[in-house]
């Protein structure tokens, strides 16, 4: 029988104090929940940040890593963002080998992902794309043949729709 | 004749001494508000980074400060002095190897959620991350086997800490916080305002009251069930709920087998106690548990060592969670009837609308025959000393009054069989990390928690060796705990595993090379006394407890005895090896 392993996302709510994505990561480390991103930054409150971590399991696993978390006396919140209509981002940035004979080329794939040219070198270009997870994966298959001489991706960061 | 605490001073005059806002050092802050926090004794060894904080201590007699030999000393008495009080146990060492030292404690502690504030020294602030002599990332270190911990980095913080750190420890489901205080931090001046209003804080909000609607749910299903069983545990002595337990039982007339932490939390020879489950539990327990078809579980936590194979363990039974830790619902054991909340306010709102469970009758006479059919027993000897009798015989003398500490191994589980618990906080124990070391130790911290209790500390000859240095503490301080070292001259635990499960392949078992026990007491000024068969054992015993102060009594036990029954790993709870007697 194949495990029903589900990827979730989940927004948690911290103090923004040292040593708490140590802990926030180390709770998943040693309990074997997978982490597979992990984003932390400001959230709209000052003094609270927010991360927000894409991990796998089924829904036994998502329940302990909720109430895992919810142990950690400077997690104020948790929320299972993909139980929920939501919006996922995250952002690529991507050097690619682009000799001058190429840039056309080159141009219309990022056109047409509505990626933008951030940075031109002599014969390199670095693309930015922002998206879903799906679709940083296709820019990056389509600007492969060209040669991807360096390649930066953040993990998902990510929000519920409308006003909750 | 009792331990030499000091009478706390806490009269008013001092507290408003303590309190006036005055310019002083981070040391003298730390100390002020454990003083607040109603701190008797702490333990502790000092070192370079906590020399500031030993400098304010010196001629400070508000608390008691007790010098252990080891770090480990130190942290396991504070563990034993918060199990038998229900205080929180305070210990402090130095920064690096002194915290370092600690962590043995700090996660026996944190397994078994007992309630410690763990004051440990760092380096100064501007040398943290330089690899600086003595230091050591400890709240890094630390971090899973904490509640939680703070690395202090400004003196103005400290009192706020330090009266948080003791609402985290000892509310909500217990356990160690650590305070890292760096040596700049300790030396700082400031004002000192002290911190006694309630703790708020966004993150931390344990559940106290459960939902009624669950609770209706359970009163359902016990009104049904027909052969309902309570699991009870370390919770139900944390929370303070022993009364409540003992009246649900009464009322509803259901069965109760309690876990080695539960010992104590109901009383041993009530007639609805069925013993302890589990690896090395009862028959009739483990048979109930396996048959039940409600086990009811009060702050308990499903541990593989009670559960033993988790796919077959209580196959018939809907399961009722009662803890006050989220988490631990569904954990291990999936659950039907979920229950968040503190054990002693469940139990008052359960008690309420408890009726008797009338369907149980035939079930409660079963479980009757299974515990008449087999109880412990073992084959008694005139020749040789068995470590059984040497506990009954401890039971007999005290009739379940002592405060009993135990180490880990054979004589840990002979201990928690043979002793009958009358009442809570009178069974000191490492269950959850299985700490050898741990027994002599805390039961110095419970003794000095209850300076007129007798106190027995029961321990192997391995044990015994890993914390034997604090004898030392109980000479010079009059300690009276009575020390039992049942000595079979083997890592008898250990051996026994390697006798049924790895085949007779003895390897590495062998104490051999053991001191003189008696001479090893009597080398730190403590009394040492020997016993090879039930005569001297009688007569040893006996001039143990005449003799004021502590006593060292070694009792050289047969070396072959087992601990039945016994629980294949592997094996569900009731395929038990009965011993020699199946």
């Amino acid at each position: 029988m194949i495990p029903t392993t589900l990827k979730h996302t989940i927004a948690v709510l911290v103090n923004d104090q040292p040593g708490v994505l140590q802990r926030v990561s180390g709770l998943f480390g040693r309990r074997g929940f997978n982490i597979e991103s992990i984003t932390v930054g400001q959230s709209e409150e000052a003094g609270l940040s927010r991360m927000v971590i894409v991990t796998t399991g089924d829904e036994n696993t998502l329940e302990q890593v909720e109430k895992q978390l919810y142990k950690i006396i400077d997690v104020i919140k948790v929320i299972d963002l993909s139980s929920r209509p939501m919006v996922a981002r995250e952002l690529a940035l991507i050097k690619v080998k682009a000799e001058p004979a190429e840039r056309p080329e080159i141009m219309g794939v990022i056109e047409t992902f509505r990626a933008a040219v951030v940075d031109i070198g002599p014969s390199s270009l670095m693309v930015q794309v922002v998206g879903d997870t799906e679709k940083i994966d296709a820019m990056i298959e389509l600007l492969k043949p060209y040669g991807i001489r360096e390649l930066s991706r953040t993990g998902a960061t990510a929000m519920i729709r409308g006003n909750v | 004749m009792s331990a030499q605490i000091p009478n706390v001073q806490s009269t008013d005059e001092l507290r408003e001494k303590w309190m006036k806002p005055e310019v002083i050092t981070g040391s003298e802050m730390l100390l002020r508000s454990l003083l607040l926090e109603g701190v008797e004794c702490v333990f502790g060894y000092p070192g370079g980074a906590v020399l500031y904080i030993y400098d304010a201590m010196h001629g400070f007699d508000d608390f008691k400060h007790l010098l252990t030999r080891h770090e480990q000393g130190a942290i396991h008495a504070a563990d034993g002095y918060a199990r038998a009080s229900g205080k929180v146990g305070v210990c402090i060492a130095t920064s690096g190897p002194g915290a370092t030292n600690l962590v043995t404690g700090i996660a026996t502690a944190y397994m078994d959620s007992v309630p410690l504030v763990v004051i440990t020294g760092n380096v100064a602030t501007t040398l943290i991350g330089t690899d600086a002599f003595q230091e050591a990332d400890i709240t890094g270190i630390t971090m899973p086997i904490t509640k939680h911990s703070y690395l202090v980095r400004d003196v103005e913080d400290l009192p706020r800490i330090i009266h948080e750190a003791f609402h985290i420890a000892n509310t909500g489901r217990k356990g160690p916080v650590l305070i890292d205080i760096p040596k700049d931090v300790s030396a700082a001046k400031s004002l000192f305002k002290p911190h006694t209003e309630p703790v708020m804080m966004r993150g931390y909000n344990p559940r106290v009251l459960p939902n009624k609607l669950q609770l209706d749910k359970l009163h359902q299903a016990i009104a049904e069930a027909k052969r309902p069983l309570i699991l009870a545990g370390g919770g139900v002595v944390y929370s303070g709920g022993h009364e409540e337990l003992l009246k649900f039982v009464e009322t509803t007339g259901i069965p109760i087998t309690t876990t080695l932490l539960g010992l104590g939390g109901f009383p041993s020879g009530h007639d609805l106690w069925i013993g302890m489950p589990g690896m090395h539990g009862t028959y009739a327990a483990n048979n109930a548990i396996q048959q039940s078809d409600l086990l009811i579980s009060i702050g308990a936590r499903f541990d593989d060592r009670v559960t033993g194979k988790l796919d077959g363990f209580a196959p018939h039974a809907r399961i009722a969670h009662i803890d006050i830790d989220p988490a631990e619902i569904g954990k291990n054991v999936k659950t039907d009837i979920p229950i968040v909340g503190d054990v002693k306010t469940v139990l008052e709102m359960l008690n309420i609308e408890a009726g008797h469970s009338s369907y149980a009758d035939e079930w409660r006479t079963t479980i009757a025959g299974w515990k008449k059919e087999k109880p412990f027993r073992y084959d008694d000897s005139e020749e040789v000393l068995k470590p059984q009798w040497v506990v009954e015989m401890l039971n007999d003398t005290t009739r379940g009054e002592a405060i009993v500490t135990t180490d880990v191994g054979q004589h840990q589980m002979w201990a928690a069989q043979y002793y009958r618990f009358n009442k809570p906080r009178s069974w000191v124990t490492s269950g959850g990390l299985g700490t050898m070391g741990f027994g002599f130790p805390s039961a110095i911290g419970a003794q000095m928690a209850n300076p007129e209790r007798l106190v027995i500390s029961i321990n192997g000859d391995g044990g015994m060796q890993m914390c034997a240095q604090e004898l030392a503490i109980c000479a010079i301080n009059n300690i009276p705990v009575k020390v039992v070292v049942m000595n079979n001259q083997v890592l008898g635990m250990v051996r026994q595993w390697q006798e049924l499960i790895y085949d007779n392949r003895y390897s590495h078992i062998d104490l051999s090379g053991s001191p003189d026990f008696v001479k090893l007491a009597e080398a730190y000024g403590v009394k040492g006394l020997r016993a090879t068969n039930k005569q001297e054992a009688a007569a040893a015993w006996q001039e143990a407890m005449d003799t004021p102060g502590p006593v060292l009594v070694e009792f050289v036990v047969n070396k072959h005895e087992n601990v039945y029954p016994m629980v294949p790993q592997g094996a569900t709870i009731d395929q038990m090896l009965m011993g020699d007697k199946e």
